[in-house]
């Protein structure tokens, strides 16, 4: 099982929290400012495995985490997860995160690369959310297969288009895209064990 | 209106949506709070808006405000309405806020139980995949009974999408509705089979976490697991399987043995680390589980440390460190196999990365042995000496003490060196494991008696040096070590070569400053010093040195009299008025050293920690009941203490032993008991006693005096553990050496080896036995103390409710409760102002149908009985007295079966699931002809018979004669065996399916004929029977009555999805025919209900025999999930033909035909609500014509109702309505008009397929007619 997802950044800012177990907001708080202080005084060439902290779990969970450009991406795990298989599926999040939103929220596209992660993840957190949701449920994998998420949150986000969207998202935006070059993207990804076909560009 | 709408999304244009929120708190960084407060009130008046758009944009702004750690439960009502909104981008919303702050105690989730459920069964996949999500998050108990129907219908949905998130969800309804669990399991099982692999993904995801916690009620499940372990190539499974196998093998060794083999072949074929690491794990937990019995496997363990051993060296940090991790499971049961890698792990000591260091650590404690812990331990210690930041070298500390005293000082050869090292660990400054090292200290010097004048010595000589350890107050934690040094030194004082010294050091004005709980064993042990000096100086001197002492004593106790702390006040206060009272009777010259030592005479034991839990109760004695009745309850608070006092009480016999002359020291021994009992410190340092000092005021204004920290730490005159390391190995050396040599050189050259011992160790002046001669005192325990019951389970573990054994078939009483409105609506349609009587029992509501279903169920069998007997009567013409024995007989068993839905179940049976693991397990990968020949010889005698073929599919003993009798022949065995070779030839051919079942059929159920109560028609009609021919040979007859009629009875899927089929056997033959047992394929649609306790692939026992010419009748309970369409299945009849001198096995093949028709209830239904039923335009609609009908139409009308199960609603000249209702609810509408010879068929249902399927029946009835 997993027990939180947390994404915060090099300063300790949540980016994105997902708890599947209850904790009010000022405990989730300080479970935050732990694992930060837990992992943040991590060399990066050091494991990406912690014996859980205190205040989340116990003994039989494990942080995981992974530091990507300038965001912390942290599972906390207990021992029926793969620490592997976890990290494999974090690798898989981000790339599949920075994917996208590339795709979908085009007008960060002159930031660069690196960041187009955080400030996504900032101004989009209910989107990524979105996305974690057709991986996690609940605190358990639901979907490993990139190109099933990817057409399901495709899919999903297209029905928000057809209704209107929330904020109704600016349309030259999208027609912007349509031919734009990807070449930062690469086509095949491969990360340790896990080997995903990246889908190919849909239209919008 | 339209003026407020407009202006609505005017004021819209103006919301501040997430983005700009997000900008927003970026842009006021530093009056961000400020800024945040505004936002919410906006959003608090956002949300009073009509507009569902705007509320939904203010509740995404909430989520995000939620993720800052803002608390948005006051908006849990508008999250909720969000959750209501039609359009899919709102609800989307509402989903995520709830499932990111709701929770069990949020009340509005009460509300949400009707819109969840309706977006469950939204058309929309993505809205039930919404609403699936956010209730993994917030499920309650209420929630999780309310909907876990409607889920559990969601697993069977077409889309897999849905089914995956359904059957994943389901874990989370179990653990909140524990109830669920047996009722779901069986889908959830199937669904591990299912053609979608995200959603068998999803179903072993479920199961193993399920497995996890009670593993043993999902061994019966290992075939299935080993067959998709090694099917499956998705790693996440596999990974999760071979996890779960890992929890299984302990349980089961022999599902271990059958593991290692595939799981080695994983080993050495994956490419993926995280497949290779499982498996490496899961076969370290097959070779512990297997650790006693398997020698061989030495090959299996060889692999795993050598892949181990790659992992610990590839430069990639997380292999290397659960490389480690997985060394030191192998470590406890294969030390050996993990020592020849002592290199590597030393290596990772210096690791820069801490996490692998401690896991290095971890795995040295099991690596030590007599031989190297000296040599370890000094690696350990230069570490300790490097070491940066205090968590790692505490670490160091412990993980030192730890391998040393591992296992009652194994490992130690020799104390001294043990004691050095713990002397040379209290120089580490700031540790927090002062207490530790003090623990060992005391734990060394009570239990190995012969190194005590070292220890005395050595701490002799800390409390001198008191001031080194004591003079920065960072490093207090040290000073623990104090205690146990003041202790040791006062309780073995004898051994103190300067005791004068020992006892000035105590006494020395500095001491105030320790902590309370110190000072307080300084006082006490000071006395006790005072004893011994007082002795020794008796017994040479004059009396002026004794009365100096005295005066010493007196001069410096009023020190601690004056301490803030209770308990060395009144120590100190004690101890010194006994003094004054000494020197007043020295002064009149009194020899009192031998009285006052008698004070502390007698010897203390090691207590083991837990021999106060262990104190058995006395018989008759119960702690629970109340001493004086409890007065009331406002008092009861007053009692509670008496009562914990009670249970206290035996903590104060603590046992001991004397030496010393029992009569005269009676007294004294009681006083003294009395003291210790009182003083909590007195043995062992109590951690709250640190609390003590830090609250006493009176510490502070006491000089401190600061010691210059420059100065190194080294306490002078303390022993060097190196040096006893270079001994070690120095004797270690010699002793090689002697043991060529001849005895007596030996044993002269060990004498010299320790003379130079004493050279080098400062203070050991007196002998000290060879260090591994050293005997330990081992702990006392209580008399008759009780055997160890560690029940550290906690009990608010949620998976303990989910302890369910999951095998034994549902009950009655245990269905997911159906949403009541939705029976009510059932209810309705077809029977609006009917009388009780007339309503289907399924109508019924749950409460009231229990006992009318038994009377029902007692009428029908009792007309069912009856004409039974008529039949048999008009068929077979038998002796109608020995009939009615048999049927009596056979028919009490049924009633019984019937009332819990279950076939009964023969005793023999019971065991089936477990027999059919044994077999799987014990069935080797590789099935031989000759090895079945000899299961088959075998179990002519055993009880169960394996048939199965190639470990698939485990056929317990369908065929085994249950009341295998001893006196059979050989030839009949010979017999036997040659049939049953034959007969596993044949199922060899048909290996993939494994299940037989009972019912016999000839091909297409067809002709039937039935006297079903129901029938409503008063005309003279043809006799019919439902009964048709299921198979024949030449012992035996089946008939099989059409599968007829539903048990019932609630609109429940549950029980609506069951039918009973009569069956029929009529022995041809003039022999007995005995032991029958049926069995059937069971299809993934449709299963036998089998007897309590028995496995998926038994057979159900017949319980009668048959004796020549005599026919008897036996039912089952079959399970169907989907009714539309109808079903085949393959079954066996396996049964002994016994004559005078022989019995032969036999067997006779069937099929059984499900027509949809069975699937049916005659349901009566009046024309108001008929009418009702079709205008409501839920139903679909379809038409059939028969031609060539020659029969009258009340004829026809009477064979539809008999064998399709309708009811007439309405007759007028050659028209009729009819109506029928499904097992799970389908109204089935006819429309019968006839013209000459032609008859058309209109119909109507909610199920097309359904519908279908029953108009071919219907004109296939007639065509044959």
């Amino acid at each position: 099982m997993i027990k939180a997802i947390l994404i915060f950044n090099n300063h300790g800012k949540p980016r994105l929290i997902r708890f599947y177990q209850y904790f009010p907001e000022d405990m989730q708080q300080q479970i935050i400012r732990e694992t930060f202080h837990l992992v943040s005084k991590r060399d990066d060439n050091v494991c990406n495995f912690l014996e859980g902290g205190s205040l989340i779990g116990g003994s039989d969970y494990k942080l995981i985490y992974r530091h990507y450009a300038t965001l912390y991406f942290v599972f906390c795990v207990d021992s029926s997860e793969s620490e592997l298989g976890i990290l494999d599926l974090i690798q898989v999040m981000i790339y599949f995160l920075v994917y996208l939103l590339f795709q979908v929220f085009v007008e960060t596209l002159d930031k660069c690369f690196e960041n187009v992660c955080e400030l996504d993840l900032i101004f989009h957190m209910d989107k990524v959310h979105y996305i974690l949701q057709e991986v996690v449920m609940g605190g358990m994998v639901l979907e490993t297969n990139m190109n099933e998420i990817v057409a399901q949150v495709e899919l999903q986000n297209r029905m928000e288009k057809s209704e209107g969207g929330l904020s109704a998202a600016p349309a030259r935006a999208v027609s912007a895209v349509k031919n734009m070059n990807l070449p930062e993207i690469p086509r095949n990804i491969n990360i340790g064990d896990i080997n995903i076909k990246v889908p190919s560009l849909s239209p919008f | 209106m339209a003026l407020k709408i407009v202006k609505g999304s005017i004021d819209r244009m103006f919301d501040k949506n997430l983005q700009d929120l997000v900008r927003g708190i970026r842009n006021h960084k530093e009056d961000e709070a400020k800024y945040i407060s505004t936002c919410i009130d906006e959003i608090k008046q956002e949300l009073k808006q009509d507009n569902i758009a705007v509320k939904a944009n203010a509740v995404c702004k909430l989520t995000y405000l939620q993720m800052l750690g803002y608390d948005v439960s006051w908006a849990a009502f508008n999250i909720v309405e969000v959750m209501s909104s039609s359009k899919f981008t709102y609800k989307r919303i509402g989903y995520l806020a709830a499932s990111q702050c709701f929770h069990e105690s949020t009340d509005v989730i009460m509300l949400t139980t009707n819109q969840i459920r309706k977006d469950l069964s939204s058309p929309n996949q993505y809205d039930t995949g919404v609403a699936l999500t956010g209730l993994s998050c917030f499920v309650t108990p209420d929630l999780a009974r309310d909907l876990a129907n409607d889920i559990m219908t969601l697993m069977s949905h077409t889309k897999p999408y849905i089914r995956k998130k359904a059957v994943l969800i389901m874990y989370k309804v179990f653990l909140k509705y524990p109830e669920s669990l047996r009722p779901a399991f069986p889908r959830l099982k199937e669904k591990l089979e299912d053609p979608d692999p995200g959603v068998q993904s999803a179903a072993v995801n479920v199961i193993c976490e399920l497995a996890r916690r009670n593993p043993k009620n999902y061994l019966s499940l290992a075939p299935l697991f080993f067959k998709l372990m090694t099917s499956s190539t998705n790693n996440w499974v596999l990974i999760k399987i071979i996890k779960l196998f890992g929890a299984l093998t302990p349980l089961e060794p022999r599902l271990g043995k059958k593991l290692i083999e595939p799981l080695t072949n994983l080993i050495h074929s994956t490419s993926a680390m995280s497949l290779l690491y499982e498996c490496v794990n899961t076969v370290i937990a097959v070779l512990i589980s297997l650790s006693s019995g398997m020698p061989n496997h030495s090959a299996s363990i060889q692999l795993c440390v050598q892949k181990l051993r790659i992992l610990i060296e590839d430069s990639d940090q997380n292999l290397k460190y659960l490389g480690l991790l997985a060394m030191s499971k192998i470590l406890k049961t294969h030390p050996k196999s993990v020592q020849s890698h002592k290199d590597l792990i030393l290596q990772c000591l210096d690791d820069k990365d801490e996490s692998i260091r401690l896991r290095a650590l971890d795995l040295l404690y099991g690596m030590v042995s007599k031989k190297n812990l000296m040599e370890i331990v000094k690696k350990l210690m230069l570490h300790v000496d490097k070491a940066e930041g205090t968590t790692y070298r505490d670490e160091l500390l412990t993980k030192i003490i730890d391998i040393c005293s591992q296992s009652n000082y194994q490992y130690i050869t020799n104390f001294e060196w043990y004691i050095s090292i713990l002397v040379e660990l209290t120089r580490l400054e700031g540790t927090r494991h002062g207490h530790l090292i003090a623990s060992q200290m005391l734990d060394v010097a009570i239990r190995v008696k012969a190194i005590r004048i070292f220890a005395v010595a050595q701490m002799a000589t800390l409390l001198d040096n008191a001031h080194l350890l004591t003079g920065n107050m960072q490093r207090n934690g040290i000073c623990e070590v104090l205690y146990a040094a003041a202790w040791i030194c006062g309780e073995f004082s004898e051994h103190l070569e300067n005791p004068m010294q020992t006892l000035e050091a105590m006494l020395r004005p500095k001491v105030a400053t320790l902590p309370g709980h110190i000072q307080a064993v300084y006082v006490q042990n000071a006395a006790k010093l005072f004893s011994t000096v007082l002795k020794s100086q008796e017994g040479s001197t004059e009396g002026t040195a004794a009365q100096e002492t005295s005066q010493l004593m007196i001069d410096r106790l009023p020190l601690f009299v004056q301490s803030a702390n209770l308990e060395v006040q009144e120590r100190a206060s004690c101890i010194l008025q006994l003094v004054k009272y000494i020197q007043k009777l020295q002064q009149k010259e009194v020899e009192v050293a031998e009285e006052v030592s008698a004070l502390f005479a007698g010897e203390l034991n090691p207590v083991a920690p837990k021999a106060q839990k262990k104190v058995p109760v006395p018989e008759g004695l119960d702690l629970d009941a109340w001493i004086n009745e409890p007065p009331s309850e406002s008092e009861s608070e007053d009692e509670q203490p008496k009562a914990i006092f009670a249970k206290e009480e035996p903590k104060h016999s603590r046992s001991r032993h004397t030496e010393v002359d029992e009569k005269e020291l009676a007294r004294r021994r009681e006083a003294r008991k009395q003291e210790q009992a009182n003083n909590p410190f007195y043995i062992k340092a109590s951690p709250s006693s640190q609390k003590v000092y830090q609250e006493s005021p009176g510490v502070e204004h006491i000089p401190v005096v600061q010691i210059d920290l420059t100065v190194p730490l080294k306490v002078p005159g303390l022993p060097m553990s190196d040096q006893y390391l270079k001994l070690e190995e120095e004797r270690r050396q010699k002793e090689r050496a002697d043991k060529k040599k001849k005895e007596k050189k030996k044993r002269k050259e060990k004498r010299s080896g320790r003379g130079r011992r004493h050279d080098s160790g400062p203070e050991s002046e007196e002998d000290i036995t060879p260090a591994h001669m050293v005997d330990i005192v081992t702990e006392e325990m209580p008399e008759n103390a009780l055997p160890s019951d560690d029940d550290d389970k906690d009990p608010n573990d949620p998976h303990k409710a989910l302890d369910i054994d999951l095998d034994k078939p549902l009950a009655d009483s245990e269905k997911l409760p159906v949403r009541s409105h939705r029976a009510a609506k059932v209810a309705k349609s077809p029977v609006e102002d009917g009388d009780a009587e007339n309503t289907p029992p399924s109508q019924e509501p749950k409460k009231k149908s229990s006992k009318e279903k038994r009377e029902k169920k007692k009428d029908k069998d009792r007309d069912r009985k009856k004409s039974k007997e008529e039949k048999k009567k008009k068929k077979h013409k038998h002796e109608e007295k020995e009939e009615d024995l048999l049927g009596g007989e056979a028919d009490e068993p049924v009633v019984q079966s019937e009332d819990t839905t279950e076939v009964v179940a023969l005793p023999t049976s019971t065991n089936a699931e477990v027999s059919d693991l044994d077999f799987w397990l014990s069935n080797a990968p590789v099935p031989s002809n000759t090895q079945e020949a000899a299961t088959v010889a075998a179990t002519a005698e055993a009880d169960s018979v394996p048939e199965a073929t190639s470990g698939t599919a485990p056929d317990s003993d369908h065929d085994e004669p249950k009341n295998s009798e001893l006196e059979e022949t050989k030839s009949s065995k010979h017999k036997k065996k040659k049939q049953k070779k034959e007969k596993e030839e044949k199922e060899k051919k048909k290996k993939k399916k494994h299940h037989h079942h009972h019912r016999h059929h000839s091909d297409g159920g067809a002709d039937e004929s039935v006297q079903n109560g129901t029938v409503e028609d008063e005309e003279p009609l043809p006799p019919m029977s439902n009964y048709c021919l299921l198979a024949e040979n030449s012992y035996i007859k089946m008939m099989m009555e059409d599968a007829d009629e539903v048990c019932d009875i609630q609109g429940n899927l549950q029980d609506g999805s069951q039918v009973v089929v009569s069956v029929i056997f009529e022995n041809k033959c003039d022999s007995l025919l005995k032991s029958m047992e049926f069995n059937v394929l069971d299809s993934l649609n449709s299963k036998l209900q089998r007897p309590e306790g028995s496995g998926p692939h038994d057979g159900f026992t017949v319980p009668f025999q048959l004796p020549p010419g005599v026919s008897n009748e036996a039912r089952l309970v079959f399970t169907v999930q989907s009714i539309v369409m109808p079903q085949k299945m393959k079954g066996t009849l396996t049964f002994i033909v016994k004559n005078e001198d022989s019995s032969i096995h036999e067997k006779l093949d069937f099929k059984l035909h499900f027509t949809c028709t069975s699937y049916l209830i005659t349901t009566p239904c009046y024309s108001d609500a008929f009418a009702k039923l079709l205008e409501s335009g839920d139903l679909k609609c379809s038409s059939v014509r028969l031609e060539e009908v020659n029969m009258p139409f009340h004829h026809l009308l009477a064979r539809i109702c008999f064998h399709h199960h309708f009811s007439v609603v309405e007759r007028i000249d050659s028209c009729a309505s009819m109506y029928s209702r499904s097992i799970q609810g389908h109204h089935v509408c006819l429309l019968v008009k006839t013209s000459g010879q032609t008859v058309s068929i209109d119909a109507k249902c909610d199920e097309p397929t359904l519908l279908g399927n029953v108009l071919d029946e219907i004109k296939q009835t007639f065509s044959q007619c």
